[in-house]
């Protein structure tokens, strides 16, 4: 296979990646790792670069898009960023100490974990009651446009979800993906933001996440601009077709059978990385 | 209701557009200079063979900015490409540089001071020699 074989088979995968990963909410990056290490059989540590770049892209990309409706809430994702970028940056270091075959197991664990939380049905709860010392002083409390007017919400148990934000930034920058999955448990679930907040606000963390550990693996030679040029382009133009789409369909059943194909590549990562094939 | 028309509400409105249209040229802009950094790529090593089975470790070809701004100007794909990834990877940097003013304008210290900090812990990752 020639390189331009290779980068237009890529460059089809990266679209389909991208569109699968918008329309189930579960991010490009994720599929990137599999599609690399076993489509290709590309070094765990390329792919790694490979999809934390394609990650900053899809982030930025549709960011845009979020802001202007209104919901991010700019301060809660600001200050959880202190803790995802620390995290992140010591993600990038473990990378270097820990054997490729244990970094495809958490993976797999990883991936797994992100599969079952998009199929987990969403609760949209709404806090009301002010109790949190810190998201006051913080102002983390916020507002956010609904059909029928805005709606105020609190913000609970904000040392726990900065302790939850930092694990998230760890296996950003030791994995290579944007640990959305995992973002949006620790401000849905533990600090009570509702969903819509949460996932938006996330989205827009992903990119400042991601830029922390990139600038390590760049110095590392993990980003490689051969795989980086499909790559990029290919989940760019998947999201964005994907976010088209998103307005329509009804992605339930997708989710599911997206979910279950993502475990089936996760043990698939995971018996690679005992078996010493990655 | 009262909140609507309080002053901070409309500035931070005003500022998340902003912050969205940077995010948007900054993808836009990288992905071209990936593209034609890609062209070229493609048409001087497209007949060969992709070599990724094994990591080679820092390419000092494109694992620095000076390295790869030294490529673009001789007119190379890969650094070409690599530049469009770094400005990639700056898009999200630029925004949090972006935001410290905003607070700034806002005279909200306390958010000047965690944007610092988010921003001290990326140049810490970007020259604390982390790079090993």
């Amino acid at each position: 296979m020639t390189i331009l074989t290779f980068t237009l088979i890529l460059l089809g995968g990266a679209f389909l990646a991208g569109l699968l990963g918008s329309l189930t909410g579960l991010g490009g990056g994720v599929v990137i790792i599999p599609l690399l290490t076993l489509g290709f059989h590309t070094d765990i540590r390329y792919a790694i670069g490979t999809a934390l770049v394609a990650a900053i892209a899809t982030s930025s990309g549709s960011a845009s898009a979020y802001v202007k409706e209104g919901i991010t809430n700019i301060r809660l994702g600001m200050f959880l960023e202190i803790a995802t970028t620390t995290g992140a940056v010591a993600g990038a270091l473990l990378a270097v100490f820990l054997p490729t075959s244990l970094v495809a197991v958490i993976f797999g664990v990883v991936l797994i974990i992100s599969a079952v939380l998009s199929i987990r049905p969403k609760g949209n709860h709404l806090e009301t009651e002010d109790k949190s010392q810190w998201a006051q002083q913080l102002r983390l409390n916020g507002h956010y446009p609904t059909p029928e007017g805005t709606v105020d919400y609190k913000v609970r148990h904000v040392p726990g979800g900065y302790i939850m934000m930092t694990v998230a930034g760890v296996l950003s920058g030791l994995l290579g993906i944007g640990s959305g999955a995992l973002k949006v448990l620790a401000m849905d679930n533990m600090m009570r933001v509702p969903f819509k907040v949460s996932t938006t606000t996330s989205n827009f963390m992903i990119g400042v996440t991601a830029a922390a550990s990139a600038v390590v693996y760049l110095q590392r030679g993990y980003i490689d601009p051969g795989l980086c040029f499909p790559v990029v382009l290919g989940v760019l133009a998947g999201a964005l077709g994907g976010t088209k789409i998103l307005a329509k369909a009804n992605t339930k059943w997708l989710r599911i059978v997206f979910s279950v194909v993502i475990t089936l590549l996760a043990l698939q990562m995971m018996y690679n990385g005992i078996s010493g094939k990655l | 209701m009262k909140r609507l028309f309080s002053k901070t509400y409309w500035a931070d409105k005003d500022v998340e557009i902003l912050l969205g249209t940077l995010l948007r040229y900054g993808v836009v802009l990288s992905s071209i200079v990936v593209l034609a950094g890609g062209a070229i790529y493609l048409i001087r090593h497209g007949h060969e063979l992709p070599e990724y089975r094994a990591f080679a470790g820092p390419n000092n070809r494109w694992d620095n900015l000076p390295a790869i701004l030294h490529g673009v100007w001789l007119g190379h794909g890969r650094e070409i490409i690599q530049l469009g990834v770094v400005m990639l990877i700056g898009t999200p940097i630029a925004r949090i540089i972006f935001s410290v003013f905003a607070f700034s304008v806002e005279k909200d210290y306390l958010y000047i001071v965690i944007t610092l900090v988010v921003l001290g812990v990326i140049t810490f990752s970007m020259l604390g020699g982390l790079g090993g």
